[in-house]
């Protein structure tokens, strides 16, 4: 290899590693989950925009507190346009947009939907590295366990319980709400296949129905939770379930505080 | 009668197959126990309050949907005036959707299927004005074509607008049709509306056995046409409207059965009307049973059976009124 060609790789990996090194100054988001994550570790001025539904406080569970963060609309143009050295996304939204980015040389890291209280902690881990807030992600990660252990149900009874979706689909155990229904110390009785009949449901007789808030306006897959036979089981039971059901930021504890508290009510 | 005593034994027997068919595997025994009360109280519930509206409203649906196309069809003397083909169960699911979007049936329960008689009756008057007293059958089938497009497209925009973002699937319900978890309620929703609206239309037996020796000889025979006219649009209304408020727009009940059951009645209306009802009854209890064998997780509508069933017979009747014109 000719000198001058290793001067100029020589000099391209050190850019690079100057890049990798110093923490990105400008971090664009483009899922409500990982907006929410970044902006609970991030240095003030880091996170510069975050995706639409950020700001909408159905999906959002900090939709007041980032009110003021401008906003993407995910298209790849507006991410360009910012000029991040770091863009964060889910890895089933945004798909088009993320290919595009990562063949126009830019740095996207993509996080998949949370399915345990175990991957959320991972997560936050993994975002203090990427946003070079690690201190900060520690003690995001202690404050959490601390309070997933005192959540965490005692060993006991466990009452039998159905999380019930519409169309009859229910939270199976590989789920996140499955895991926050067996952290709550809750027997999850979701069969393998997931769907579970309004029949099938009664028989099985659990001890707690749970069921969604419904949304305004009439829809029939929304009406089941007020069918006569699902009320005749006494098991039903309405959670205000949501914005702090989905996303990997301590705000899960919540579900989990609002999971046990109705478990305890139970077993008493 | 020789026809209406194994009609309405094939609907007693479909009625109890699909009380004993389910998701939950219920031996039958056990299950007839629990529908007149035994001792599980889960069996019971499931029995009562999941199987037993579902049966009776397969029933009543089918029984309003084929009576009211016997009916048109004997007014019109066109076999293909069908609910379903002509707009009028579309228009019925508009009037109904719109009266749970905008809470109008929350406010009022009534007020569902009244909405949909509502929106019924103007589908009705629309087509006996479109189609005139001969009921030819170009402007009956272009007629319908167009209602039912307005009102599947009105339906659409209602639920697409609607803040649940559910709303956006039952499109296919309301298109479709099914009886699937519906509760007692609904069947008390419906019942009153469809009972008056049939109990009309069997008082036009004799009207419309006059009316195919033509118009003259009917008026001759003392039958008053407008009588007959508005007791055939409300009666059609509140029978398709209440069906259609419940449990969607299911099509092709009211051509597939008259059709199967004429020769038997060796053509005369007044036979027809009674027979159509229990044919009605009995087809929807069976469609609903093959939904249920067919895909059992997957929530197959009514519409898609009686579509395959009756879609090609539609064909059919197109071929040969064309071969006879």
């Amino acid at each position: 290899m000719r000198p001058s060609r290793l001067i100029t790789l020589a000099a391209a990996l050190l850019a690079g590693a100057a890049a990798w090194g110093g923490a990105p100054q400008r971090v664009v988001s483009l899922n409500v989950c990982t907006d929410q994550l970044a902006f609970l570790l991030a240095a003030p001025g880091q996170l510069i925009s975050v995706s639409p539904l950020a700001h909408d406080p159905r999906t959002s569970a900090l939709a007041a507190e980032m009110a003021d963060l401008p906003r993407n609309d995910g298209s790849a143009e507006a991410v360009v346009l910012r000029r991040p050295d770091l863009v964060l996304a889910g890895s089933w939204t945004t798909r088009a947009t993320v290919q595009l980015l990562d063949r126009l040389g830019y740095r996207v890291e993509t996080f998949a939907p949370v399915t345990s209280l175990d991957t959320a902690r991972a997560n936050m881990l993994r975002m203090g590295e990427l946003l070079g807030r690690e201190a900060e992600a520690r003690a995001m990660v202690a404050d959490f366990d601390t309070r997933r252990a005192t959540l965490t149900a005692p060993a006991g009874r466990r009452p039998r319980a159905v999380y019930y979706m519409p169309y009859g689909t229910t939270a199976g155990a590989d789920s996140l709400t499955g895991d926050l229904l067996n952290a709550a110390g809750l027997d999850n009785l979701a069969p393998p296949s997931g769907h579970l009949s309004m029949e099938e449901l009664v028989l099985s007789d659990p001890d707690l129905i749970l069921v969604g808030r419904p949304y305004a306006g009439h829809a029939r897959a929304t009406e089941y939770a007020s069918h006569p036979a699902l009320q005749a089981t006494g098991a039903l039971r309405e959670v205000a379930d949501g914005t702090s059901w989905t996303c990997e930021t301590p705000k899960l504890l919540e579900a989990l505080a609002t999971l046990r508290a109705i478990r305890d009510e139970v077993t008493e | 009668m020789r026809l209406l005593a194994p009609l309405a034994l094939l609907t007693l027997a479909l009625m109890l197959v699909s009380l004993f068919l389910g998701y939950a595997p219920i031996p039958p025994g056990a299950a007839l126990r629990a529908l007149l009360g035994g001792d599980d109280p889960l069996l019971t519930t499931v029995m009562r309050e999941i199987r037993l509206p579902r049966a009776l409203l397969a029933a009543l649906v089918g029984a309003a949907l084929g009576l009211s196309g016997a009916a048109m069809q004997g007014y019109l003397r066109n076999p293909l005036a069908e609910p379903g083909l002509i707009g009028v169960s579309g228009s019925a699911a508009l009037g109904a959707v719109i009266a749970l979007q905008y809470g109008l049936a929350s406010a009022f329960a009534l007020a569902l299927p009244l909405m949909a008689l509502t929106f019924a009756l103007g589908a009705v008057a629309l087509i006996l004005v479109l189609a005139g007293p001969q009921g030819s059958s170009l402007t009956l089938i272009l007629a319908g074509i167009a209602i039912s497009a307005l009102a599947g497209a009105l339906t659409s925009l209602a639920l697409n607008l609607s803040p649940n973002p559910y709303a956006t699937f039952e499109i296919v319900f309301w298109m479709m049709g099914s009886v699937a978890d519906r509760s007692l309620s609904h069947v008390a929703l419906a019942l009153p509306l469809i009972a008056l609206g049939g109990a009309l239309l069997l008082t036009l037996g004799r009207a419309l056995d006059a009316l195919t020796l033509g118009e003259d000889a009917a008026q001759a025979l003392g039958v008053s046409l407008r009588g007959l006219r508005l007791r055939l649009l409300f009666g059609t209304a509140a029978a398709v409207g209440a069906a259609t408020a419940v449990a969607g727009a299911v099509g092709f009940v009211g051509l597939v059965v008259p059709h199967l059951l004429r020769p038997l009645c060796g053509n005369r209306p007044s036979r027809l009307l009674p027979a159509s009802a229990l044919g009605g009854a009995a087809i929807l209890l069976a469609a609903d049973i093959a939904v249920r064998l067919v895909l059992p997780e997957r929530d197959l509508k009514l519409g898609v059976v009686m579509a395959i069933l009756g879609a090609p017979l539609f064909l059919h009747l197109i071929y040969a009124t064309r071969r006879r014109a």
